[in-house]
């Protein structure tokens, strides 16, 4: 019998294909007659659009069509959607502004799209553009988190810019327990805005078929099922059955790959409007403008606490920019994303949790690498380590009085989620011990001696994944339930293909699931093929994102395998002349216990499909599909420490140790999970020290609009991570597995802003701790300390 | 990219030449400073003349007490080079910190002191050295060859075609790189030599690169690190932008020169 394959470290199957230049990416494919098209994007932050001259630039060379907002609303394409009512605290939903592919009226942002040239090559649409001539009407921008509701408006359906105003938490609760706190620690902190930037640019790629009047995208979809929805509920009304989306390999998404943009609807209205097959392929500089953002949020946090340090209440007033249009996802992501995380790993009795969601003139902003949870976790670690400062109490020892512990479980927070299970002291016990705690003292003089401040900061952090179960996120404004569907086909000659909702753009989904897969019918990794990312293909499913892939799409998989093999075991009764309860199956072999027969189940896919001797009145095929809807989320949560050297003559940073001890649960391959780990330090650690989106706040220009202003974090700004696994497996679901894609984006901007505070010995620092921030705060603090001697 | 002609020729002449034809001809050196410009349309020009077959802008000779540099070598022939290592070790450290491994195999000496970014390295390898710049027409000193801001003294049709530093006594470059594009946040030449003592710094002048006459004032009497004051220009004169504000900037031009200069006298 073969080895099994879950738990083991296997090098991943699609890595030959991807780094040697054999990926198919959307940019890679090419169509007959395929045209270019080119984005008229706005130079200005905020201006009316009042006229479009598209003569010159219809007479250029090579160019098949220039259209604007006005053309695609004439044939009646509609808003793109935003899929998540949130109600506000007046009962009322959010302003659901619309939000065209092309702006017709007015453009909302520097980079909103306001019109589209189609020519023969990428080259001459774009020299056209240049000759299109708009007449714009400057308006004021409003670009500042701080003084957004006092600018200019930028919907009409927005008065004040506001999206809603949302509420979580009774605020008469909130007071009560304030006025009878012992201590109260509170905050002002920016969560700042982020770039996802993922390694390929979106692409889109549409094409028309006069034929059958059906229409192929391909698109850089992290979830080509929703993205059909989407366009064909919502946007264009061309029948499901007509739209066939595909997402082939994807390089990288974080989730900003989720949404239906613009572009890729432009495109598929071009491609029958001029009747090519028609091409985007996003630059670098485009992805700056136009991508959706991540984070930007303006924050104050104020914990109560009792003389012995015990959590009494946790209020937090927050403003989330939501940019110039509603992302499709965007409203959740400040509040069911956020809020309902909001408890952490504490037995905080009462939280009270108020969203501002404003308009801006900039670019949108949707879910990002832990989209909400990062944003929690940060406040949470944040005001936690102030308040142990406050009350002279050591940050660990704060946090083991508060947290939930084993026995407590299941735990019903007061923001909706209730936790199935953790063990909060044994990830932080091995954090601990993984970064020798107790000799941080010694360390940190060695670094006093040459000059340097030496600091330790720890998160604990718990998230939600697993997205999600459809009746609680109904109750929360849903549009949509977060099942994922699987289907298993078992071939005749005893392969599989696995076909999934999910959509791997990195993640190494075929050797995972392929692990799984292999071991559940003891066949050879080789022989399971995963099909994914293809509507024609795969029964309809809800994508990639929110660590939910394994968790719900693995269990959908286990799923449909389950139904395979139970069918089989009827062919195999028959087979074995024995009753079906006298057989047994395990790993790829239906047997009789206490005898000699037994018979592979790849020879029972065999009958199955050639069904001359077999179990009356059965069906014949081997091939089966299942739904699996989660009954709860996930909740990965660990420990993270970051220990940090500071030079206070320059404010330069270096992190020279960073332990992270993370319960994801039942780990499939521990090798997958540790680059998982790594990239998401990797983003969390820009956030927290390099990254942040800036435009200019008077004009709207972004000024952080290219890799030489936005600091993308480099190799050698890190250290060797040491990667460490508690397990308490997830009790509800088959694979006993929670998540692991964004635990190192939520962990590591609180564990590193801890340690940068505790190494200036100051209450907070705010992101990105650029090295002129850490110079100023140490010189600040220094002149403070000498002030005290 | 909007359409240009290109050529290669094999001679300077023929360079010279093709410099002075049609609308606005430009020249082509490594590519790294041109090429991104020129995709990303924030120029146009009628003709690329590329001058990377012209073997005698290449090479590297000590002559003398003067290292000469050809226009067309490389950041990382620099960085390599046993006879720069040899007789100005500081330029070789300095070449070595120019953007990443492709960027240095492909950008020369002659691109990065024609382009003057306010930001690059070698204007403060220049001016900190007291280099001469030889170009098909003339010599120009380094302390009148940087005007301003991507300003040099080149005039239309002038060509680099070499760079001669003057071999110091000491010599130290320290550069604090910009978190995200790594170009010089603040750098800081130092030497004493023939040419005197000399501070030159990068990266944080509104007008490029400039020489801290206060610093070097402060050397001339006592060259230790502890004498080095901080930096004698105006905030005024520096750059502010997201990622430094001209008082931390004018903070590191102290901070780096002091390092320098430790280096230098260790
Ligand atoms: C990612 C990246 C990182 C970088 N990091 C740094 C850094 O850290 N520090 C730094 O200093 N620089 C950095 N650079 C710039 C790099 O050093 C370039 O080499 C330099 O700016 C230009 O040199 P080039 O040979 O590529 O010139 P080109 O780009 O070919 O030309 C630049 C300009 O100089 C003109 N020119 C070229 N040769 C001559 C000549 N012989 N005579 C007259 N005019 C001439 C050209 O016409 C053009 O206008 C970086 C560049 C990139 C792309």
């Amino acid at each position: 019998m073969t080895e099994l394959l879950v738990g083991k470290s296997m090098k991943r199957k699609e890595d030959q294909r991807l780094l040697t230049g054999r990926g198919r990416y959307v940019d890679d494919i090419r169509r007959p007659g395929e045209s270019h098209a080119y984005f008229v994007r706005s130079p200005h932050a905020h201006a009316e659009i009042r006229s479009v001259k598209k003569d010159a630039a219809l007479a250029s060379p090579g160019v098949l069509g220039v259209f604007t907002g006005k053309d695609i609303q004439r044939d009646n394409w509609g808003s793109i959607p935003c899929g998540w009512v949130v109600t506000d605290r007046y009962g009322k939903p959010h302003k659901a502004v619309p939000h065209y592919a092309l702006t017709p009226d007015k453009a909302r942002y520097v980079g909103d799209h306001v019109a589209v040239v189609v020519a023969e090559t990428y080259a001459q649409a774009r020299d056209a553009a240049e000759l299109i001539e708009i007449d714009y009407h400057e308006l004021p921008p409003v670009i500042d988190l701080a003084t957004a509701m006092s600018g200019a408006q930028i919907h009409d359906l927005a008065p004040q810019n506001l999206c809603y105003d949302w509420e979580l938490g009774e605020q008469a609760e909130i007071d009560a327990v304030f006025a009878r706190a012992h201590h109260v620690a509170s905050l002002d902190l920016v969560n700042n805005r982020l770039a996802p930037s993922p390694m390929e640019p979106r692409a889109a790629l549409a094409e028309y078929d006069p034929a059958q009047e059906s229409y192929t995208l391909w698109s850089t979809s992290q979830n080509p099922h929703m993205l059909r929805w989407m366009l064909s509920e919502n946007v264009s009304g061309i029948p499901e059955t007509k739209l066939r989306v595909i997402s082939p390999d994807v390089g990288g998404g974080f989730g900003m790959k989720i949404y239906c943009y613009p572009e890729e609807t432009t495109c598929l209205w071009l491609s029958k409007q001029v009747g090519r097959p028609v091409r985007w392929t996003g630059d670098r500089s485009e992805s700056f403008l136009a991508d959706a953002h991540g984070r930007d949020h303006r924050t104050r946090v104020e914990l109560a606490l009792d003389d012995k340090g015990i959590f009494l209440g946790l209020k937090v007033d927050t403003v989330a920019n939501m940019g110039a249009y509603l992302s499709n996802y965007a409203t959740s992501i400040p509040t069911y994303f956020y809020a309902t995380l909001l408890a952490g790993c504490y037995k905080t009795p009462v939280i009270h949790c108020d969203v501002k969601a404003v308009f801006t003139n900039t670019s949108p902003v949707d879910a990002y690498r832990g989209a909400g949870r990062p944003e929690a976790a940060y406040l949470i670690e944040r005001i936690i380590d102030v308040a142990a400062m406050e009350m002279g109490v050591d940050p660990i020892e704060l946090r083991r009085r508060n947290f939930i512990k084993p026995a407590d479980f299941p735990y019903q927070t007061p923001v909706h989620l209730i936790y199935d299970i953790g063990d909060y002291d044994a990830s932080l016990d091995e954090a601990l011990r993984m970064i020798d705690y107790a000799g941080f003292p010694a360390r940190k003089a060695e670094s006093k001696s040459r000059g340097k401040l030496r600091g330790i900061g720890v998160a604990c952090y718990i998230e939600a994944c697993g997205v999600a179960p459809s009746q609680l996120i109904g109750k929360m404004g849903a549009g949509a339930g977060l099942w994922e569907s699987a289907q298993v086909r078992f071939n005749v000659t005893g392969t599989a293909f696995v076909l999934t909702g999910t959509h791997g753009h990195g993640q190494g989904h075929e050797t995972t699931f392929g692990q799984i897969v292999a071991d559940m019918f003891g066949i050879p990794i080789e022989h399971v093929e995963l099909v994914h990312g293809d509507t024609s293909q795969v029964p309809m499913g809800m994508g990639t994102y929110g660590s939910r892939s394994l968790a719900v799409g693995g269990s959908a998989i286990v799923r449909a395998a389950e139904k395979v093999i139970a069918k089989g075991h009827k062919i195999a009764a028959h087979m074995l002349e024995a009753a079906e309860n006298d057989v047994e199956y395990a790993r790829g072999w239906y047997s009789v216990p206490g005898t000699n027969r037994k018979v592979k189940l790849t020879d029972v896919a065999k009958k199955a499909y050639i069904p001359v001797d077999y179990p009356v009145g059965l069906e014949p095929g081997l091939d089966e599909t299942a739904f699996y809807d989660p009954a709860n989320f996930t909740y990965p949560a660990g420990a993270h420490i970051a220990e940090v050297e500071i030079d206070p003559e320059t404010g330069t940073l270096k992190i020279v140790d960073w332990v992270a001890v993370d319960d994801f649960g039942k780990v499939i391959n521990p090798m997958i999970v540790e680059g998982q780990i790594h990239g998401g330090l990797a983003q969390g650690i820009g956030q927290a020290i390099l990254e942040n989106v800036v435009y200019d706040s008077e004009t709207g220009q972004l000024l952080s609009g290219s890799f030489m202003d936005y600091a993308m974090p480099r190799a050698d700004d890190f250290p060797n991570f040491k990667v460490g696994y508690t397990e308490t497996p997830c009790t509800h679901n088959p694979l006993g597995a929670k998540g692991a894609g964004e635990a190192g984006a939520i962990a590591s901007p609180p564990a590193l802003i801890n340690a940068i505070s505790n190494a200036l010995g100051i209450r907070h620092i705010d992101m990105p701790a650029t090295p002129q921030r850490i110079w100023r705060a140490a010189r600040a603090a220094g002149a403070a300390d000498a002030q005290k001697e | 990219m909007y359409n240009f002609t290109y050529s290669n020729p094999e001679m300077l002449s023929d360079a010279e030449h093709l410099l002075g034809t049609g609308e606005s001809p430009t020249l082509l050196a490594g590519g790294q400073t041109l090429l991104p410009t020129l995709k990303l349309r924030l120029a146009q020009h009628s003709s690329l003349v590329d001058l990377g077959r012209i073997v005698a802008l290449k090479g590297i000779v000590a002559e003398g007490s003067c290292l000469r540099i050809g226009a067309m070598t490389t950041h990382w022939e620099v960085a390599s080079s046993a006879t720069v290592a040899a007789a100005i070790p500081a330029l070789s450290q300095l070449a070595g910190m120019i953007g990443d491994p492709q960027v240095r195999h492909r950008g020369t000496i002659g691109g990065s002191v024609a382009n003057n970014d306010p930001s690059a390295d070698y204007p403060a390898g220049c001016l900190g050295l007291g280099a001469t710049i030889h170009t098909n027409r003339r010599d120009i000193s380094a302390d009148d060859f940087f005007v301003g801001m991507f300003e040099t003294a080149l005039e239309n049709g002038e060509i680099i075609t070499a760079l001669s530093f003057p071999v110091p006594e000491v010599a130290t470059y320290v550069k604090y790189p910009n978190p995200a594009s790594r170009y010089a946040l603040v750098g800081v030449m130092v030497s004493k030599g023939v040419s005197g003592i000399r501070v030159a710094v990068t990266g944080a002048g509104n007008a490029g690169v400039f020489r801290d006459t206060a610093i070097e004032a402060a050397l001339q009497k006592n060259f230790v690190a502890d004498a080095v004051p901080e930096s004698g220009v105006s905030e005024d004169t520096l750059m502010s932008d997201m990622h430094a504000a001209a008082d931390y900037r004018k903070h590191l031009i102290a901070v780096m020169a002091r390092r320098a200069v430790a280096a230098a006298t260790s």
